[in-house]
């Protein structure tokens, strides 16, 4: 993906999000009438106090929703002019393109290698070059290419909790998303860690789209292109990041941004 | 105090399951190592069973555990991977586990009954390697059905998920990642469902078992002898037979059984050192 300078001027919405409501069975809504525009090519922050929908939201944008339990969603979510709520949705293209890091990281049970091929290999990638080259991509990509190259066929579980949350950033990259949700993933990461996931970020998204659900309003602060703060299933407010945690322009984001409540 | 008196109480308790079984094993052990010979491991019974070997005995009960595993297997993995997999939690579900334990707890002999009925009589495989096995097969779901069941649900949910936001089907998760994590379990459930079947003289009885056959069974639709029965027969049906002969039957009948239990243990064990969650 090359940029251009249109882009720069004008930043395209990779989402575009309207009248978004999610409730469970028993009734309760975790997302209330969203309306909301992800722009392409920068980190986008979901924040706020637990329980507001962040996650939830997250998992809509992959329909990794559908594995729960009977939830109903309407509105709809637009994703480069194609409604993804859209029951014929092809969710398996769509779960490529919209790649998700988990706050715990998940290593599945193979090779390091074995975790950053396993998505392309059930695409169908046969070719052996392809994948080397991908597997060599998506690591340097993660940072984390030097301290694995040599192991590359070692069980991914030796890996340190830090390594395990880059190759599993790296693990969405080798399917050459478009998109990537980050749930919390720095939750279980030292600072030095947390560095270098934050440090990828801000390069990976001169070509990926980044919605990143942050584990700090610390976080949030530091990251931020763009930041959303929910509360109680209501998106609050939505702007720039230097704006937001600036100059809150609500009285709820105000106090939640300075410690008021949490 | 008390503490230290309970604790003597449960090892105590421990301990005497280990005689037990020590006893039993040792006791037959004895008893039947002087009727092991070549030739009672590969002759036929000669004299009213009271000389010569158990080899169709052998024979039997190695073709209709095979017959057993060819049919509960794949149908008991199958019933597990939908019922962990694919099932939603609703009222037809738990009906199906309820009906599954239910089946579990059924009295062997009955089984044995339903197979007459069904397998001998109604579909006319008379006596039958064939009729046994459905029978034991029929018996054996429960316990390979279960165990599976939960080998499957101990695969982590987070591999699931994960698997399935790279874009893998619920199937592709499956092949690739629940069922080679579960073999292990799933093996020695299949392995402990077998090695009861393997035992069980009364489904056999009325279903698959003859008293005595001068040679071995030549198609699925003959009749067999078998371990258990056999033991059965020549301790309740036969006068003056020597008790060495029915040592060396329980003998031989416990080293197939408690073997096919040191493979699963050995399974076991491997399997959890080689584990990477």
């Amino acid at each position: 993906m090359v940029k251009n300078q249109e882009d720069d001027l004008k930043p395209m919405d990779k989402f575009v999000i309207e009248h978004l409501t999610v409730s469970y069975s028993d009734g309760t809504e975790s997302l209330k009438d969203i309306s909301l525009n992800i722009p392409a090519n920068a980190i986008n922050v979901l924040f706020g106090p637990a329980g507001g929908g962040k996650s939830t939201l997250l998992r809509v944008l992959n329909r990794l929703n559908d594995l729960a339990d009977v939830v109903t969603v309407s509105g709809r979510v637009i994703l480069d002019g194609m409604d993804i709520l859209d029951p014929k949705t092809d969710v398996i293209s769509l779960r490529r393109r919209v790649g998700m890091v988990f706050a715990r990281p998940v290593v599945l049970p193979f090779t390091i290698r074995g975790n950053l091929t396993y998505g392309l290999e059930l695409a169908g990638v046969r070719d052996k070059s392809r994948l080397n080259e991908a597997v060599e991509r998506s690591l340097s990509q993660a940072a984390l290419w030097d301290e694995v190259k040599d192991r590359l066929d070692e069980p991914a579980i030796a890996l340190s909790g830090g390594q395990q949350q880059r190759l599993c950033l790296a693990r969405s990259l080798a399917l050459e998303p478009e998109v990537i949700l980050l749930d919390e993933p720095t939750s279980g990461l030292d600072p030095i860690s947390t560095g270098k996931v934050e440090t990828s970020l801000q390069e990976l998204k001169q070509n990926y789209t980044i919605v990143l659900v942050p584990h700090s309003v610390q976080q949030a602060a530091r990251v931020a292109d763009n930041a959303a703060f929910f509360l109680q299933g209501e998106l609050v407010e939505f702007a720039p990041g230097k704006e937001i945690f600036a100059h809150p322009k609500d009285k709820r984001s105000e106090d939640y941004i300075e410690g008021r409540f949490g | 105090m008390i503490q230290r008196v309970g604790f003597g109480l449960i090892t105590l308790i421990a301990l005497l399951t280990v005689v037990l079984i020590l006893m039993v094993v040792g006791y037959i052990f004895v008893q039947g190592i002087p009727a092991i010979s070549i030739e009672f491991l590969t002759g036929y019974p000669s004299d009213g069973m009271r000389a010569g070997g158990i080899f169709p005995a052998i024979v039997g009960t190695i073709l209709l555990t095979l017959g057993t595993a060819l049919f509960a297997v794949p149908l008991g993995i199958c019933a597990a991977i939908y019922l962990s997999e694919y099932a939603p939690e609703n009222r037809w579900t738990r009906m199906i586990r309820v009906a599954i334990i239910n089946l579990a707890g059924i009295p062997s002999v009955v089984y044995g009954l339903f197979g007459l009925g069904l397998f001998v009589i109604f579909l006319h495989f008379g006596t039958s390697i064939l009729a046994g096995c459905l029978t034991l097969a029929i018996m054996t779901l429960p316990v390979i059905i279960t165990t599976t069941e939960e080998a499957l649900r101990a695969v982590p949910q987070s591999f699931r998920t994960v698997s399935v936001s790279l874009g893998a089907t619920r199937w592709q998760t499956i092949r690739r990642i629940v069922l080679p994590q579960s073999q292990p379990g799933i093996l020695t459930g299949v392995i402990l469902g077998l090695e009861r079947a393997a035992g069980e003289t009364a489904p056999i009885l009325f279903t698959a078992a003859a008293f005595f056959l001068p040679r071995l069974p030549r198609s699925p639709l003959d009749s067999t002898m078998a371990l258990p029965y056999h033991l059965f027969v020549i301790s309740t049906q036969v006068p003056g037979m020597p008790i060495h002969i029915q040592y060396g039957t329980a003998l031989v009948l416990l080293v197939f059984i408690l073997g096919m239990n040191l493979i699963a243990t050995v399974i076991r064990s491997r399997a959890r050192a080689r584990r990477q969650w």
